[in-house]
């Protein structure tokens, strides 16, 4: 079965609703939607001096775009932005040209290794860097 | 006239393959069915020895193509108890009801008034709007009931002197329920207006007589009946056909051409413009002679059977927990083979990847239903959908399947 994807990691983090609420007047925030699915993300920030104080999620979605929303915004504090962009630059290589990975604090991301045999999953991994990219890039300066 | 699943099934290359290690279990046939050998032939047999275009032509395969495609007409006019004429070929499902939208909407004046329900596919709601946005139409919705069926106590309110179409699933895909087809059509004629049927889900189900159930039009594509895609059907009453103004312009569709003017070519041609896809038909008409040839009392009770099996297995694999909520008829009366659920906690997307690694075909997600969905507060359920070459062991790898897919993601 495709048990490889969903691996313990994986469920814990799907579980994890630590990080699951809305953040009240946050610096930045978003949602997207997969129009594939109907899924839906918004992922809330409070950020100071680039550094992120505080993110959160809403997910309607599958437990990798749960997983993956946890997985970014439980190890987000104290980051600045360019490196949770990093990091969705590195998953989205892991999952389309077989790159390693994210190292360090957001290793998490390497549980969803073996969603890049799924092709039509890839989405829900990083619907949640696409409304963080979506939230960056609509915030006031 | 014969009804042996096995060998149905060896009678499907497809269904020999494996998928992830595991035997193919297709379940997800209300989006499209796997093709027999003898509809497989008919196709390649067409195109390596008769293809050519079709009308017009006076050489050899010019000739035999047209009368293959013209052949395949009546095989689908036989199974419906309808007249050639009446036959229209289309795309699909989709292209069938848009082209009653432009060529029986572009009749309708501001304020008149077209009903559709809310277990519809996006295929018939969005047809309509658009015929909304360009005339000014009322659209209305009939609700449905918790049991996933259009609500007909609804339609008394809702029919007036200005309903000129009513337009419903015969069979939804995703709660199977299907319609009471009687029940409605003498009260929409009554009020002058029309009935037209989404018919997708039906046709897999063996022959019947379509003139004499009420309805004016009927939609239906061939892929969700062993035939190829990219072919559908709009039947629709003589005398309705040959009021119609034509749909689509350009050739096959016409009598002469002039600067000025053109003249039509009689039905159902004037509804065909261009060059059809000619073996699709083909393999249509094949199709439809391969589901006459089963013992339909016979495939019906097989598939009421394994429909029933399904229901079961799910209620026990709930065990009483609550986890597994049913979208549609809680037995097999008045439904096709369609079964519909949601389990709590657990996305029908991870569900149906964790089935495919067991070689189990399902399909989840909204079906394009997404007003339906909205109806029962969802974002989409599971959905397995059966087919006369499906058996015990397939519903089976569904429920063990999903037995651990749900102690895994809940
Ligand atoms: C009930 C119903 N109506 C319409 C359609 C649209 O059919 P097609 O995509 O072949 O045009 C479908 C296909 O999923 C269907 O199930």
């Amino acid at each position: 079965m495709a048990g490889d994807i969903y691996e313990d990691r994986i469920m814990i983090l799907s579980q994890d609703k630590t990080h699951a609420h809305r953040i009240e007047k946050p610096s930045a925030s978003a949602t997207v939607d997969n129009p594939l699915c109907g899924d839906r993300v918004t992922i809330d920030l409070r950020l100071e001096n680039n550094r992120v104080v505080e993110a959160s999620h809403h997910v309607r979605g599958c437990a990798l775009c749960a997983a993956s929303a946890t997985a970014l915004c439980a190890n987000a504090k104290d980051e600045d932005i360019a490196t949770l962009i990093a990091t969705g630059d590195q998953t989205t290589a892991m999952l389309k040209d077989g790159g390693a990975g994210p190292k360090g604090k957001f290793e998490d991301f390497a549980a969803f290794g073996p969603v890049a045999g799924y092709k039509s999953r890839h989405s829900c991994v990083l619907l949640p860097f696409d409304a963080l990219k979506k939230a960056l890039g609509a915030r006031g300066t | 006239m014969s009804f042996d699943p096995a060998a149905i099934r060896a009678e499907f290359p497809i269904l020999q393959r494996e998928v992830r290690g595991h035997p193919l279990h297709y379940l997800d046939n209300a989006a499209t069915t796997q093709m027999p050998h003898a509809v497989l032939n008919a196709v390649h047999d067409h195109e390596t020895k008769h293809r050519a275009n079709v009308l017009r032509g006076v050489h050899t395969l010019a000739e035999e193509s047209t009368e293959a495609y013209e052949q395949a007409r009546g095989h689908v006019a036989r199974f419906l108890s309808a007249r050639s004429e009446e036959v229209i070929f289309t795309s699909g499902t989709t292209s069938a009801i848009n082209l009653v939208a432009h060529s029986l909407g572009n009749t309708f004046a501001e304020g008149d008034e077209v009903i559709v329900s809310d277990l519809e596919h996006h295929s018939n709601i969005v047809p309509w709007q658009m015929l909304r946005d360009r005339k000014g139409i009322v659209l209305k919705f009939l609700p449905v009931t918790n049991e996933g069926r259009i609500d007909l106590d609804a339609l008394d309110a809702l029919l007036t002197a200005r309903t000129r179409l009513v337009s419903l699933v015969h069979v939804s895909n995703v709660t199977g329920a299907e319609l009471d087809v009687r029940a409605v059509a003498e009260k929409i004629h009554a009020v002058g207006a029309k009935l037209m049927l989404d018919g997708a889900q039906r046709m897999a189900h063996g022959p019947f007589d379509l003139p004499t159930m009420g309805a004016d039009f009927y939609a239906f594509s061939g892929h969700k009946m062993y035939a190829p895609n990219g072919i559908g059907v709009l039947w629709a009453r003589q005398e309705i056909l040959e009021d119609l103004p034509p749909f689509q312009g350009g050739g096959e569709m016409i009598l002469a051409v002039t600067r000025e003017k053109t003249t039509f070519a009689a039905i159902p041609h004037r509804f065909e413009a261009g060059t059809p896809p000619i073996a699709q038909a083909v393999g249509l008409g094949a199709a439809v002679r391969w589901i006459e040839s089963l013992d339909q009392s016979r495939a019906e009770s097989h598939l009421k059977a394994l429909t029933g099996r399904t229901l079961d297995g799910l209620a026990t694999l709930d065990k009483g927990r609550g986890l597994i909520q049913m979208l549609g008829p809680s037995g097999t009366q008045a439904r096709m083979p369609v079964v519909s659920f949601s389990v709590n906690g657990a996305h029908p997307h991870d569900i149906c990847q964790m089935l495919d690694g067991f070689g189990v075909a399902l399909r989840g997600g909204h079906h394009c239903a997404q007003i339906l969905m909205d109806c029962f507060d969802l974002t989409g359920t599971t959905r397995a959908s059966l087919a006369v070459y499906n058996t015990t062991e397939d519903v089976d790898a569904l429920l063990t399947g999903l037995d651990q897919a749900i102690s895994r993601l809940t």
